[in-house]
């Protein structure tokens, strides 16, 4: 399985409330070991699963966003969270978890995962990639 | 073509297992390769033997077992999924200890990698689901 392809998972849907968030980020994490080139996209609801602070306690739900600050070690490296979709609930960057990752290429330099892109950028990588993966 | 199918809802209460089994259906007669059926999400309950739908509506889960036997079909379910949803097979119910299985003919239940491979082999990897 030499060959490489671009694969994304695209988060559209809240982090509780329905279990695809959390299915979706066990698919990635064992994705992973297939080295492929691969990215996520946080669109629409989705951008609630990166919110910094969650607090699960009241639901009895296990909170699973810290897996989130893992990532990087998994060489998942981008991170895509569209634009207009944080500008129509009132989010920013700020809102979000600070992800990063250690650069191999740059002397483990540490950089930022998550890349701010308009909806119309976002249509762009969507039509760059191979397999495309709903949640 | 070769294609992977994805199916992420359980029978009767979306469409999508519907959708999915007649996508599998009309390729395989288009002479085009399936090369794996995954079940994930609510999808893996498309693979228990137990349902018992009134008799004058379709029968989801057998029809699938039957579109498996005839083409030989490699038809997957997730196992971190099917754990928690209860579904059931030989080794899983000897690993955890239950006191009965539900797998339906032609189905099997294996790991995520699955998923990820089917993608990475395939042409095409079609998602069925909301």
């Amino acid at each position: 399985m030499s060959q490489v392809k671009k694969f994304m998972y695209v988060n559209r849907r809240p982090p509780y409330g329905t279990i695809y968030a959390w299915e979706s980020l066990e698919v990635v994490l064992i994705g992973a070991a297939f080295e492929q080139d691969v990215s996520l996209a946080f669109v629409d609801d989705g951008v609630f699963q990166l919110i910094k602070g969650q607090d699960t306690s009241g639901i009895g739900m296990k909170n699973f966003s810290p897996t989130y600050a893992a990532l990087g070690d998994y060489d998942v490296t981008k991170i895509y969270v569209e634009k207009e979709s944080l500008d129509e609930r009132g989010l920013s960057l700020d809102d979000l978890q600070h992800l990063t990752y250690e650069d191999e290429d740059e002397d483990w330099a540490e950089k930022d995962s998550i890349q701010l892109v308009s909806r119309a950028e976002l249509a762009t990588i969507f039509a760059g990639q191979d397999v495309l993966f709903n949640f | 073509m070769k294609f992977t199918i994805q199916v992420n809802e359980g029978p009767y209460q979306h469409q999508a297992s519907d959708s999915a089994y007649f996508f599998t259906k009309a390729a395989l007669e288009k002479g085009h390769e399936i090369f794996r059926v995954f079940f994930y999400h609510d999808g893996v309950n498309n693979g228990t033997r137990l349902t018992t739908p009134p008799q004058d509506d379709r029968n989801v889960v057998n029809r699938w077992s039957e579109l498996a036997a005839q083409h030989e079909l490699d038809m997957v379910v997730c196992v971190a999924a099917a754990q928690r949803r209860g579904i059931v097979d030989d080794g899983e119910a000897q690993r955890n200890g239950k006191d009965a299985t539900n797998i339906a003919p032609g189905f099997r239940i294996s790991g995520l990698g699955q998923l990820v491979e089917g993608g990475i082999q395939s042409d095409r990897l079609v998602v069925f689901g909301d």
